[in-house]
């Protein structure tokens, strides 16, 4: 039964279907129970929750990507099963947690001082959840000091910093310092990303990565682990 | 079922009414006087029985002053059909045309001499020999009726084509000015199910097409229900002059009541005023004087006003397709017809690029958003279309049906209701009380609706401009694409009622 349970839940990860109540790209599955739903009914069913990750989530998410790759689907296709997986990960997360299961790291995300530009720091924010890390959002226009101290409390293994404009990229380079200052620079990998950066840019402020996009950004963090 | 077009809810105008009615009033003293000079007998003949005056005049050719009075055209405008309806081979593939409803119909053409060939030769950078670049190389040739059959193959599948007129003109050795109609109704309609529109040869070769036409369609009175095929004609000669053979085979197509167009195609400067005004004048008395003619030979023909005005270049006094002028005067026609409330047979896209590229794109987009949004009702809009009129270029044409998927998309109606302002307002409110504020879920339900207009189909990779390579892969693509060809048995009966046809042409007896 809970065999058959993972398989729905793959399936709604694939139509991007967090609950009941959302839509798919195929019509048939409308109304009928979503990933948060089936999540909680596996667990009821004592299915494992590795197994609900590894052949419902993550097998889900690795269609989508094919699909994604060949141009079937699009990026709110790929936001939506993201959002999906993000959602059963918080169901799932007490339940590792007591198990001792480890999961794939805590991923702290700002936009810096300066510069209130969001769309494509929540894109990452939702995309790195829906890979399996603990996203924590700073939000926007953070400046060095509050990231510094952020690290200090929640000791995030990775940090991705995003700037839209040519006049707030710089700031990148000054949370670099900051966390260099103070002693925090070898405990976390640093991943800018944004309109204005380059690779080229990341070298010179001693950004571990630069990411093009969101799927960059969850491929360089799966190359960490 | 017919095909949906692209209806224009707002046509674009540029006429007022009081220059609408000024064009009117002058066309009509244009036929009053000085009337058209006709070179054509029977014309005279017909327009003289219904009180037009006439005076033969001097010279080489024989030809009479023919001065048409108003209330003539007038009667002719009262019965010529205001829906016209063009048939297809599959009858979804129908045409329903109103003179008053403003739905744009996309059809290929005019027929050209020379068909360009596209290679992708591969450059090496003379510094770097590991940087290759591959630049597509055009070459020119004398089109051939294998060469229709692959263009009509490809027109059956480009989304966009409502219907089809021959691009290119067949010019094979064993193509002569007897067989070349038959041959090119054929290789059209049996690899094309769209409406086919031609012109005519040779006259003695109507009643082969037509009978072609009823074998296909199933009968004469099948014909007559679903016209699968029509004519256009370019009975007056700019300015002002009935062409003798053209007249005749436009009298005997209204004599067979199957739908025509009455074409003229004036150039401003030369064959046709500089002036706007002048030009418009003239074009639609020449119009109005074959719609009258047709009507006077059988009433009630469906006849489409055909407009094909443009501008001279200045430094050949050669036609400028491309020049804005040209756009004015089509966008102006299209207003004359509605005027009258007859369909309106316009032009768009022909470029003066003598290759497809970035002059080629600009003219044709640029004429084909502004005239397809005064809502002529059928565009001949110059599918694959170079130099003018002389050179056809399917890939180009592959290019083309992209371009009109961004317009018909363009010129949809706007969905705004209350209904739908309640939902999208409903919407904002959720989005702003979210943490992310991002509106990214609710596209997911339209995202597949066709509601979001589609990425250019060509779009290359990076940096490259690879939109030449992937218009080609598209265009070999469809022509692996199979289409359905006429039936066996009308084949036989074509082939063995109908003389002149290439026997290469049909497909069931290749390689016996």
């Amino acid at each position: 039964m809970s065999k058959d349970i993972i398989a729905a839940i793959k399936g709604n990860v694939i139509q991007g279907r967090k609950t009941q109540d959302d839509i798919g790209v195929d019509d048939s599955f409308a109304g009928k129970p979503g990933v948060v739903e089936l999540v909680q009914q596996a667990l009821d069913e004592n299915a494992s929750p590795q197994e609900i990750i590894t052949e419902g989530l993550t097998a889900g998410m690795q269609v989508v990507g094919e699909k994604f790759s060949t141009k079937e689907y699009f990026i709110p296709d790929m936001l939506a099963s993201a959002e999906a997986v993000g959602a059963a990960m918080d169901i799932l997360k007490p339940v590792l947690e007591s198990a001792n299961v480890e999961t794939k790291g805590k991923f702290a995300i700002a936009t810096v001082k300066g510069d209130i530009h969001d769309i494509g720091k929540n894109i990452v924010a939702i995309l790195v959840k829906g890979a399996g890390y603990e996203v924590h959002d700073m939000g926007t226009d953070v400046p060095a000091e509050k990231v510094v101290e952020f690290l200090k409390e929640e000791k995030p293994g990775y940090l991705g910093l995003s700037a839209l404009l040519t006049t707030t990229m710089i700031e990148m380079g000054v949370v670099i310092k900051a966390l260099e200052e103070n002693k925090l620079r070898s405990s976390v990998k640093v991943l800018i990303g944004g309109a204005a950066v380059s690779e080229e840019f990341a070298r010179e402020i001693g950004a571990d990565a630069y990411c093009v996009d969101a799927f960059a950004a969850v491929k360089v963090l799966d190359s960490y682990q | 079922m017919s095909r949906k077009g692209i209806l224009v809810h707002r046509p674009y105008e540029r006429l007022p009414r009081e220059q609408v009615e000024l064009i009117h009033q002058a066309s009509m003293q244009i036929l009053s006087d000085p009337g058209l000079i006709s070179f054509n007998r029977k014309a005279v003949d017909i327009l003289h029985s219904h009180g037009a005056a006439v005076e033969s005049l001097t010279g080489d050719h024989q030809s009479w002053q023919v001065k048409i009075p108003e209330q003539l055209v007038l009667k002719a405008l009262d019965t010529a059909p205001k829906t016209v309806k063009l048939g297809a081979r599959n009858p979804d593939n129908t045409l329903i045309m109103n003179g008053d409803e403003p739905r744009v119909y996309l059809i290929t053409g005019s027929e050209t001499n020379i068909w360009l060939d596209v290679a992708f030769p591969t450059y090496v950078d003379k510094n770097d020999s590991s940087r290759e670049i591959k630049i597509p190389e055009f070459k020119p040739r004398r089109g051939t009726v294998d060469d229709l059959c692959q263009s009509a193959h490809v027109c059956e599948h480009l989304e966009m084509v409502d219907g089809y007129i021959r691009t290119v003109n067949i010019q094979d050795r064993d193509i002569t000015e007897e067989n070349k109609d038959v041959n090119k109704f054929f290789a059209s309609l049996n690899n094309n199910t769209k409406h086919f529109m031609s012109g005519l040869t040779t006259l003695k070769q109507l009643d082969n097409v037509v009978r072609m036409a009823e074998l296909i369609a199933g009968g004469k009175k099948a014909l007559e229900d679903n016209p699968i095929i029509s004519f256009i004609t370019c009975l007056v000669k700019s300015p002002l002059q009935f062409v003798d053979d053209t007249t005749d085979t436009f009298i005997e197509v209204c004599r067979r009541g199957l739908p025509v167009v009455v074409s003229s195609s004036p150039q401003a400067g030369t064959t046709a005023p500089i002036k706007e005004a002048g030009i418009m004048a003239q074009i639609n008395a020449e119009v109005l004087a074959g719609i009258t003619l047709g009507q006077l030979v059988k009433s009630g023909t469906p006849v489409l006003y055909g407009s094909v005005p443009v501008r001279a270049r200045m430094d050949t006094l050669g036609d400028s397709y491309g020049s804005v002028e040209t756009s004015q005067y089509n966008i102006d026609c299209a207003q004359m017809a509605r005027f009258y409330s007859l369909p309106n047979y316009s032009t768009s896209g022909v470029s003066d690029s003598k290759i497809p590229g970035q002059q080629s794109s600009i003219e044709r987009l640029f004429s084909d958003i502004v005239v397809a949004m005064s809502g002529p009702q059928y565009l001949h809009c110059a599918f694959g279309l170079l130099d003018c009129n002389s050179v056809f270029c399917l890939l180009q044409a592959v290019l083309d049906d992209a371009h009109f998927k961004m317009i018909k998309f363009f010129l949809q109606q706007p969905r705004i209701d209350q209904s739908e302002m309640e939902a999208v307002l409903q919407q904002i409110r959720n989005v702003v009380a979210t943490p992310q504020k991002l509106y990214i879920n609710y596209i997911r339900p339209v995202l597949r609706s066709g509601e979001i207009s589609g990425v250019y189909p060509f779009e290359g990779s990076g940096e490259r401009d690879d939109v030449f390579e992937l218009a080609y892969e598209r265009m070999k693509e469809l022509l692996a694409k199979p289409v359905e060809h006429i039936d066996q048995e009308t084949t036989a009966r074509i082939f063995e009622e109908i003389p002149g046809i290439l026997p290469r042409l049909n497909i069931y007896k290749r390689g016996s």
